[in-house]
C-alpha cells in the first residue's frame, strides 16, 4: 500500500514538471516512478489511510495559512534587526519540550520553527527540541515555549499524528 | 519593463558578490559553509529572472536541478562539519 | 505587472538577506536572517514567473519549485546549524543562554 502511494505521488510530480500527455512521456514518467517507489517506498508513513480523510486536508489548510502569515511577519522581524543601528539582538539556545510522537510530525514542526520569526531548531534528543532564538524575551520555560511552538504543535497534532 | 528586469537582475549579482565575500572573508569555516548555501538559493532567483528576461521556460528545469544539487552539497558540508565519515 | 512586482519584493527581501549575512555578529544569526529571508524572496520570485507564464507548463513548473525550495533550504540549514555546533563555533558574547552544551561535552 505505501508502495502505491508513493508511486502517485512521484508521478504527479513527474507530471507537473513535463506536462506533456503523450504516451512515450506517461511510460517513461511511470518507469521513473516505479523505480523510485520500489528504492524508497519503505520509508514511508505505515498507514496512508490517513491521505483520505477531508478533516485532515481541513487542518492542513489552516496550518499553511498560518505558517504563511508567520513567514512573512519572519522577514519583516529581520529587516528591522538587521536595519537597525544598534542591532538588537540577545541570542541563546532554549530547550522546548514537544508532545508529538512520529517522525514526520516532528520534522515538520521543526521546519516550521526554523521559519517563523527569530528561531531556528538545532537539534531533537527524544522528547526534547534545542532552538537558536536570535531574541530571548522570557527566561521561564513554560513561557518560551509556548511562544515558540505557538499554535503550529495543535494544528500538527491534528493532521499529522 | 525589460529594463527594470534587468536592474533587478543586477542587484542579484550583487547579492552573490556579497555572498563571495563571506566565503572570502569569513572569519571561521562555518561562515564560509553559510555563504556558500545562501549563494545556492540567490542562483535560483536568478535563474527565474532570467527565464521572464529571455521567455524561455527550460531554465526553471535548471533552477529545480540546482536545487536539489546544491542541498545535496550543503549536507555534505554539514557531514563534514560535524567530523562524521561520509557513509555513517 | 503582478510579476513585476512580485519579483521586486523578492529581490527586496533577499537585500535584506544578504545585508543580514554581512552585519550580525556570529555564524548563528547569520545563518538564521540569511536562510529566513533568502528563502522566501526566493519563493516569491518564483511566485512571479509563475504569474508571468500564466498557470501553463512553465507555470507548473515554477509552482513546484517553491515546495522543493522550501523543503530542501531548511533542512540544509538545519543540518550546517547542528554541524557547526558540533564543529565547536563559539556563539557572539551577546548570548544570554545555551542549553545544548549540556549535550555536547
Amino acid at each position: 500500500m505505501r508502495y502505491v502511494t508513493v508511486f502517485i505521488l512521484s508521478m504527479i510530480f513527474w507530471l507537473l514538471i513535463t506536462f506533456s500527455f503523450t504516451v512515450s512521456n506517461i511510460v517513461a514518467g511511470a518507469a521513473a516512478a516505479a523505480l523510485t517507489s520500489a528504492i524508497f517506498g519503505r520509508y514511508y508513513f505505515h498507514n496512508v489511510g490517513k491521505f483520505l480523510q477531508p478533516k485532515r486536508w481541513f487542518w492542513f489548510l489552516v496550518y499553511l495559512v498560518t505558517f504563511i502569515r508567520e513567514c512573512i511577519k519572519a522577514n519583516f522581524d529581520v529587516a528591522y534587526r538587521v536595519l537597525h543601528p544598534a542591532m538588537p539582538i540577545r541570542p541563546g539556545i532554549v530547550k522546548v519540550k514537544t508532545t508529538l510522537r512520529s517522525d514526520f510530525a516532528r520534522t515538520l514542526l521543526a521546519n516550521s520553527i526554523t521559519m517563523t520569526p527569530g528561531t531556528i531548531t538545532v537539534d531533537i534528543i527524544g522528547d526534547e527540541m534545542y532552538i537558536h532564538w536570535i531574541f530571548i524575551r522570557s527566561e521561564d520555560p513554560a513561557v518560551y515555549s509556548r511562544m515558540v511552538t505557538g499554535r503550529f504543535e495543535e494544528y500538527i497534532k491534528k493532521f499529522a499524528e | 519593463m525589460t529594463s527594470f528586469l534587468n536592474i533587478l537582475l543586477y542587484i542579484q549579482i550583487a547579492l552573490c558578490a556579497a555572498c563571495l565575500y563571506r566565503i572570502v572573508r569569513g572569519p571561521t569555516i562555518p561562515d564560509r559553509m553559510v555563504g556558500i548555501d545562501i549563494f545556492g538559493i540567490l542562483v535560483v532567483g536568478i535563474c527565474g529572472i532570467i527565464s521572464v528576461l529571455t521567455d524561455k521556460a527550460f531554465i526553471l528545469d535548471i533552477g529545480i536541478a540546482w536545487v536539489i544539487l546544491s542541498f545535496i552539497g550543503t549536507l555534505t558540508l554539514a557531514k563534514y562539519l560535524s567530523g562524521k565519515k561520509l557513509n555513517e | 505587472m503582478a510579476a513585476l512586482i512580485l519579483i521586486s519584493v523578492g529581490v527586496l527581501f533577499n537585500l535584506f538577506g544578504c545585508l543580514g549575512l554581512l552585519r550580525l555578529p556570529d555564524m548563528y544569526n547569520r545563518l538564521q536572517a540569511a536562510t529566513k529571508c533568502v528563502t522566501l524572496g526566493c519563493c516569491s520570485i518564483l511566485l512571479g514567473v509563475m504569474f508571468h507564464y500564466g498557470l501553463g507548463s512553465a507555470g507548473f513548473r515554477a509552482l513546484v519549485a517553491i515546495p522543493v525550495l522550501f523543503f530542501t533550504a531548511t533542512v540544509a540549514a538545519h543540518a550546517l546549524v547542528r554541524g557547526a555546533y558540533h564543529f565547536g563555533t563559539k556563539m557572539d558574547k551577546r548570548s544570554v543562554k545555551d542549553d545544548y552544551s549540556e549535550i555536547v561535552k
